[in-house]
């Protein structure tokens, strides 16, 4: 039995570990929390999509009391997904604090808000820099972009495209180009959020127009509204220090099959899309948040001086040193060699001494080779890679710089040869004159 | 004159050596004796006598360093002792070439110290001599225990140089009586007891050996001897930089002798030849280097040696020039010419800057104001303070009394030597009395002065009470014991008055010396025994308490941090952090880099915002506090904090010292600045400090280090978090939190 037990184990072993990890940054299991059941049904098409590319969802409903992120210390879900936007407490042992725990080990979040979002979502999102609009039950109101549709009426089914460039985020097939006309926009309904200026990790990924403003469509406007224009987002991304990516969008119905599969004509636009863009926008998304997508590695950082194959613990002033690094992208299954040709590394001490651009052969490694400075002290080796959509790589290695040995000067300079000469004459002066002076009598 | 008066007395019981310590325990056993049961020349018992006297006086020196050994345990004592011992430990373990070329990447990160170039190995290669001696000898002693030990020795060995000094400028008895006296004198045990690892240790040895060897040189004209001063000097540099004092004293005081008409070939033997075999040997201490012919402070001795050169060839023309009033002539155009040549050579090369003006530790010396308003670095060390009286009577004792009655002696009997030891005496003293570590220095000139004032005094009173008592058995003028021992042969015999009052005084002197004894090893037991980093107090009982929290903090920094981490704390733990702790430091007490110092200073007084900015720039992982709220330590951070808003200030304008203050008073209670309650420092030190009741009767958040409860109890840390408190809290380590991981 227990000889059984073993086997199994050691059979499973791999797969248990073939989760997120470093070297295999894609999630695979993810835990759904819903407010109604009946979401999974008419989201499904979203939910699709995920379990085709491999995903192992596990729907529960958010006040579930037995539903819990983490077992014996260890997390059992690699990414969550919050589509419960009105849920005031999670049932278990998940609250805010494990959420944000969660986000900052290094998993991934996708959070639906809604109109009367409630506070609890409010304040994850507000964690992630987000903010939503304060008025529990505004809305996202657009006159002049929103979406035809059958029952003309309060204009909060906003038809956007005013997308975020980054192939990396959104990826390269344009997302006008699947649709069989051009231009379909992504159809939004709920509450709109801004970022907070003080954080310099969000980034608004689909903005509202400029004619949009946030309030409650079913009561007359009786002060300005506090949210206007394109500083609205309506779908954020944050891409955390440790590279955990959090998605927060302001409407949990731009998820659903409906949207999905609506129709739409964006108000003042002569064309006719057969299909709306959500279905590519959030699959897209939803890639690039769950690491299949924009996700870097930099390993084997090597450094040595020219001429030589290993690292020496100390460098001298004024060698010549070589750098190499190997920079990789995560396609979904495999590593592939990343290409750039900004990646930079610095020799840095309190503030950088070199700063060069390394080459690359387009297999992946990066490199070059520079003089150390004529300063002594204790440099790092520093490679700070942040680009718009993909993990950030911040890389330092320590080295200390140390000055001549008393033995490595040059032992005779051509500068001194006067002194030198000066020293003999002396000398030999010294010699011829004592001998004068006692025996010339 | 030298060296006569003993042999005239043919004291008994030469047999009992204790007869010469200057502790008077051991007289009574001398009259027990007879003697005539050895029956010796006079000039060996004399002999015999010295040489015990000096024995049990070099035993005596090292034995009464070692009460800290014996209250606590061996170890290295204060701070800068432990960066001694750590580049001694480098030296044994990787030798002399890897020590010389050492670059040390834990201090001053990130920019790192060239250890070899900024020390002075004397200390450190003596000590390593001595262990590979020992170890060659199969004696198999740890390092540490040769480094505890090196300052009790060089203590011994300093009072067989005192002997010989003071034998040479006044006569033997002044020499055992000086050797007596350095060897208990408190001024110099402060900085030499066991443990006590550092340079000055050894230097008081090297700076008399070096005055002796010229003085002896100037005396007797010879080339060797001012070789040798040559070689003590060059010890002397290698191991202190203290070395300037004699590299200006001796010129001053050939410039004395020049003027007063006392030149002579001898003088200029010595000098010209201590001088250049002197300032090539100190060339070659790489932290010394061509300072010794380009720096302000080694001017002095240049002109000096140009001046000596003016002079031979001035009484060479006169030798030849037969007329007086051609001589004149010619006199007063040399000179006027030497003069100003040497003046403008000075003033050149200081506008060009090859020679480089005093530097600021000098300057702080000539005028004990400077440091205060220009350097806040040098004026925040407690021990270049200027001394208080009490610290001479402390120090000096009964000294400081018979110094003027020395002095009284050698105006009496004026020559090449005793000016010498007035010279030292009193520039010494001065010295002394503008910063309290250099009552070190004058400590030496001191005891030979006063040994000449005791010898001198008591040979005229036992030649008074000798002269009309013929008993043989009467005292000797080593010493205050051998006083005793005189009169009783004595005081039976009515006598003239003079007698009486002879004796009278005898006795006054005795029980001087003894007082003097007494109190030296009070001194020494009770106040510089202390190792300060273990600390000692007396319980409610009267039991005594052990502190030990330093080492506490320090180890758990070895065990529990990352091995690359680095730590940011206040210089005065640098040494003690990187020794013991083997953590690197941010800035230590090398105060090197006064902006690195300041950038540390500014981080402390900053807000926590702003100082966890600087301390992210710096790669600072922890942070240590030293904190005596608990204890009532009186010596922590939070009473040196004005001395790092200050030094921050002097480098960073944006700190000021009076947002500190409120109407000129620092306070850390209720009434204390908003800025001072809110700054890094206070809550570091004061973090849950609130929580606690420390004493009883008094409310919760008493400070018993200033005696009152503090203003900010609801400490809240945002960038750093509490890593580590010792069990008084007497250090507290934080850890700098990393970047919130989504803003």
């Amino acid at each position: 039995m227990l000889k059984l037990l073993l086997a199994f184990l050691t059979l499973t072993l791999p797969f248990l570990a073939h989760s997120f990890s470093p070297d295999h940054p894609t999630d695979r299991r993810v835990l759904v929390l819903l407010d109604d059941l009946a979401v999974k049904s008419s989201h499904s098409l979203f939910f699709k999509t995920l379990q085709s590319r491999g995903f192992d969802l596990d729907f529960k409903l958010a006040d579930d009391p037995k539903i819990g992120l983490q077992r014996y210390g260890q997390y059992t879900y690699d990414a969550l997904i919050l589509f419960s936007p009105t849920v005031d407490r999670f049932g278990g042992s998940i609250d805010l604090a494990a959420i944000l725990d969660f986000v900052d080990t290094g998993h991934d979040l996708i959070i639906a808000a809604d109109t009367n979002a409630s506070d609890l979502i409010r304040q994850i999102s507000v964690e992630c820099g987000v903010d939503f609009d304060e008025d529990p039950s505004a809305m996202v109101i657009d006159h002049t972009s929103y979406a035809v549709s059958d029952s003309e009426g309060d204009h909060t089914l906003i038809a956007s495209d005013d997308f975020i460039s980054s192939d990396v985020i959104l990826g390269s097939k344009k997302i006008e180009a699947s649709s069989i006309l051009d231009n379909a926009p992504v159809l939004f309904k709920g509450i709109g959020h801004t970022i907070n200026s003080e954080n310099s990790l969000v980034l608004k990924v689909l903005s509202a127009s400029p004619s949009a403003y946030s309030a409650n469509p079913n009561s007359k406007l009786s002060s300005p509204p506090s949210l206007t224009g394109s500083s609205i987002s309506l779908v954020s991304v944050v891409q955390a220090r440790n590279n955990a990516r959090v998605l927060i969008s302001g409407s949990l119905s731009m998820f659903s099959d409906r949207f999905f599969r609506s129709k739409v004509q964006k108000a003042g636009s002569p064309d006719k899309h057969e299909k709306s863009a959500n279905e590519q926008f959030l699959t897209e998304l939803s890639k690039w948040v769950f690491h299949e997508r924009g996700h870097l590695k930099a390993v084997n950082v090597r450094h040595h001086k020219v001429g030589e194959a290993d690292e020496p613990a100390i460098y001298r002033i004024n060698d010549d040193v070589e750098y190499s690094i190997e920079i990789y992208e995560w396609h979904g299954k495999s590593w592939e060699p990343y290409v750039a040709d900004d990646v930079q590394v610095q020799f840095y001490m309190m503030s950088p001494y070199v700063l060069k651009t390394l080459s690359t052969d387009k297999k992946g490694n990066y490199f070059t080779a520079f003089k150390v400075p004529d300063v002594y002290g204790v440099f790092q080796f520093k490679v700070e890679y942040h680009r718009l959509g993909y993990t950030s790589v911040a890389l330092s290695k320590q080295i200390p710089v140390r000055p001549f040995r008393h033995n490595e000067y040059e032992r005779f300079i051509p500068a001194a040869y006067p002194y030198y000469g000066a020293a003999f004459t002396m000398m030999t002066g010294f010699f011829v004159f004592t001998v004068v002076h006692l025996y010339n009598k | 004159m030298v060296g006569k008066p003993i042999s005239e007395h043919v004291n008994g019981g030469t047999n009992t050596s204790k007869t010469t310590s200057p502790k008077p325990f051991s007289s009574d056993l001398l009259s027990n004796l007879s003697f005539k049961t050895l029956k010796l020349k006079t000039k060996q018992q004399e002999l015999l006598i010295r040489v015990s006297i000096l024995c049990l006086v070099y035993v005596l020196a090292f034995i009464t360093r070692l009460f800290s050994v014996l209250r606590y345990e061996s170890m290295i004592h204060e701070f800068d002792p432990y960066f001694n011992y750590r580049t001694t430990l480098y030296l044994t373990e990787k030798g002399f070439y890897e020590f010389w070329n050492w670059f040390d990447s834990e201090s001053w990160y990130p920019l790192g110290r060239i250890i070899g170039g900024t020390l002075y190995p004397g200390l450190m290669v003596t000590a390593a001599l001595i262990y590979w001696a020992l170890r060659f000898l199969r004696f198999a002693v740890h390092i540490r225990e040769v480094c505890v030990l090196t300052a009790p020795f060089f203590a011994s060995n300093t009072t067989i140089v005192a002997y010989l000094f003071g034998k040479e400028i006044w006569d033997t008895g002044a020499g055992l009586v000086a050797a007596a006296l350095i060897a208990i004198c408190p001024g110099y045990i402060s900085r030499s007891v066991a443990g006590s690892y550092d340079n000055e240790g050894v230097a008081i040895f090297a700076l008399l050996l070096t005055f002796y060897l010229f003085v002896k040189a100037v005396n007797t004209g010879s080339l060797a001897w001012s070789l040798a001063s040559a070689f003590g000097y060059f010890y002397m540099v290698s191991a202190w930089g203290g070395y300037v004092f004699i590299i200006n004293l001796v010129p001053l005081y050939v410039l004395v002798l020049l003027i007063t008409g006392r030149y002579s070939m001898r003088l200029y033997v010595a000098y010209n030849c201590m001088y250049i075999v002197g300032m090539l040997l100190a060339m070659q201490i790489r932290f010394v280097g061509f300072q010794h012919v380009q720096s302000g402070e080694h001017m002095a001795a240049m002109g000096v040696f140009f001046l000596m050169q003016v002079f031979y060839f001035l009484d060479w023309v006169k030798h030849l020039l037969s007329d007086t009033k051609m001589f004149q002539a010619f006199l007063r155009i040399t000179v006027t010419c030497a003069v100003g040549v040497g003046a403008v050579a000075l003033g050149l090369g200081t506008a060009s800057g090859y020679i480089s003006p005093w530097t600021g530790r000098f300057y702080s010396l000539l005028d004990p104001t400077y440091a205060k308003d220009h350097i806040p670095i040098i004026a925040s060390v407690s021990e270049h303070q200027p001394t208080a009286w009490s610290s001479f009577m402390f120090d000096f004792h009964i000294l400081l009394f018979l110094f003027p009655a020395g002095l009284y002696f050698c105006f009496k009997r004026l020559s090449d030597a005793t000016i010498f030891i007035v010279m030292y005496g009193l520039t010494s003293m001065y010295f002394a009395g503008v910063m309290v570590r250099l009552i070190l220095v004058a400590t030496p000139a001191v005891c030979l002065i006063s040994a000449i004032a005791v010898s001198a005094t008591i040979k005229n009173l036992t030649q008074l009470v000798r002269a009309k008592d013929k008993v043989p058995q009467t005292g000797s003028t080593k010493g205050a014991s051998s006083a005793k021992g005189s009169s009783k042969g004595s005081i039976d015999q009515s006598q003239p008055f003079q007698k009486n009052g002879a004796i009278a005084l005898l006795f006054g002197a005795f029980y001087l010396l003894s007082k003097y004894a007494t109190h030296c090893t009070w001194v020494t037991s009770e106040a510089y025994s202390s190792p300060s980093i273990v600390l000692a107090a007396r319980g409610a009982h009267g039991n005594r308490v052990i502190f030990d929290d330093y080492r506490e903090a320090y180890f758990w920094l070895r065990q529990n941090t990352p091995p690359d981490a680095k730590v940011m704390s206040w210089w005065d733990y640098g040494y003690q952090i990187t020794a013991m702790g083997n953590r690197t430091v941010i800035v230590d007490n090398n105060t090197w880099n006064n902006t690195h110092i300041a950038t540390v200073g500014r981080a402390m007084s900053s807000y926590e915002d702003e100082a966890y900015d600087i301390m992210r720039s710096l790669d600072v992982d922890y942070v240590l506090v030293v904190f005596g709220g608990v204890t009532g330590y009186s010596s922590d951070d939070i009473n040196k904090f004005l001395w790092m808003v200050r030094i921050g200030g002097g480098v960073f304008p944006v700190i000021k010292e009076p947002d500190y203050l409120v109407n000129g008073e620092y306070r850390v209670d209720k009434g204390a600045a908003p800025k001072m309650l809110n700054c890094l420092m206070y809550k570091l030190s004061y973090y849950r400090f609130g929580e606690l009741t420390t004493e009883y009767g008094k409310p919760p958040g008493y400070d018993r280090a200033r005696g009152v409860e503090i203003g900010n109890k609801d400490v809240k840390l945002e960038y750093l978090e509490e890593a580590f408190t010792t069990s008084n809290w007497i250090v507290r380590i934080y850890k700098v939190k990393p970047p919130n991981n989504r803003w």
